[in-house]
């Protein structure tokens, strides 16, 4: 049984995507190739939308790639790095979109949603609740509740 | 349960049945809240999928922006295209590539443009082999005043490409004024490129 486990796991693993980026893409610095990874994993690629270039194998995905590490190298900072791609193709790339005029929707929509329903749904229960105070119990309903409890007990 | 306290019976006391018809019109808008988010949602929805717009189609972040700076060498014996070629001019930029299907079916719309419309037309080689873009050229015929050879890609990273074929139209001070994605079609020429190069007084 538990081989079988293991082995289950094990197909799960080979089965997770492979990495795009290519050998010859990373940088000699771990340092600087971490950050590169971190920012592409935020970026989309343009390509596969749906994707991280860090994820992509497209071509421009690649040269993506390429070309933002060329930036760290120089010395950019990883936001002067986004920025420089963000020039060329837009807030769209982004994948995690920036908290910003345009996007407040986006971003505080379904929280209020959320808390306008909350909000809706608590005042029907209340007015409910306070429409229908129960009725006390009747003398025979006393003596079956007693009854029934010493029962159980 | 709530309905039957709407119709209470006329015989309670005053003051508790105006409470009752307060609180039932106070919880009437609720019932119209769910109808007026599905409205809100429906109009979202109609207008995300409405015909002809395509999702794959993104805005060019460059529009209005000066054209980047490039400068590429050419084919055989003929001279590269540089930023500076485009100084002074309304000048159509098109990013082709030999190994791009959709392009071929442009092509000769792009003759056309350059032989009737006197348009400044330039094209971009957009990460093609300068053997495979001379072939493709000799081929289909060259549309292009000049041809510039973007082996790299860099330079149509620069202008934002994310694909081929895209046109980029750039006014007399070298800004980028309009993105085309996609392969030029008779209708999108008259409907969104011809007016706006008449627009910018394009010769």
């Amino acid at each position: 049984m538990r081989a079988l486990a293991l082995a289950a796991l094990l197909l799960l693993a080979l089965g997770l995507p492979a990495r795009a980026v290519e050998p010859g893409e990373r940088l000699a610095d771990p340092a600087l190739e971490a950050r590169a990874r971190a920012i592409s994993r935020e970026l989309r690629c343009l390509v596969c939308q749906n994707e991280s270039i860090d994820d992509s194998g497209a071509d421009l995905a690649h040269d993506l790639r390429v070309m933002l590490r060329e930036r760290l190298r120089e010395g950019d900072s990883d936001q002067q790095a986004i920025s420089f791609i963000t020039a060329r193709y837009g807030q769209f790339v982004l994948l995690k979109p920036p908290v910003e005029p345009a996007t407040y929707a986006l971003w505080f929509g379904p929280p209020a949603l959320l808390a306008l329903t909350a909000l809706v749904v608590a005042l029907r229960l209340k007015r409910r609740g306070a429409q229908t105070p129960p009725a006390p119990l009747s003398e025979e309903e006393r003596r079956r509740l007693a009854r029934l409890l010493s029962e159980g007990g | 349960m709530g309905e039957a306290r709407l119709v209470s019976p006329p015989s309670q006391p005053s003051p508790s049945r105006g409470e009752g018809r307060a609180g039932a019109l106070q919880q009437r808008w609720i019932y119209f809240l769910p109808v007026a988010l599905f409205l809100v949602l429906a109009a979202y929805f109609a207008l995300a999928l409405r015909p002809g717009r395509d999702p794959s189609l993104l805005p060019s972040a460059m529009i209005d922006q000066p054209a980047p700076e490039f400068d590429l060498g050419g084919l055989d014996g003929k001279a590269g295209l540089a930023r500076g070629t485009l100084n002074g001019q309304v000048a159509l930029v098109n990013f082709f590539a030999s190994w791009c299907v959709p392009c071929r079916t442009e092509q000769p719309l792009l003759m056309r443009l350059a032989e009737q419309e006197h348009v400044p037309l330039y094209g971009i080689a957009w990460k093609d082999k300068p053997a495979d873009t001379a072939h493709y050229l000799d081929q289909l015929g060259d549309p292009y005043r000049r041809v510039g050879l973007d082996e790299s890609g860099r330079t149509g990273i620069d202008f934002g490409v994310y694909g081929v074929p895209e046109t980029y139209l750039i006014d007399r001070g070298g800004h980028i004024r309009f993105r085309y994605v996609g392969p030029l079609t008779p209708e999108a020429l008259q409907r969104e490129l011809l007016p706006r190069l008449k627009a910018l007084g394009a010769s």
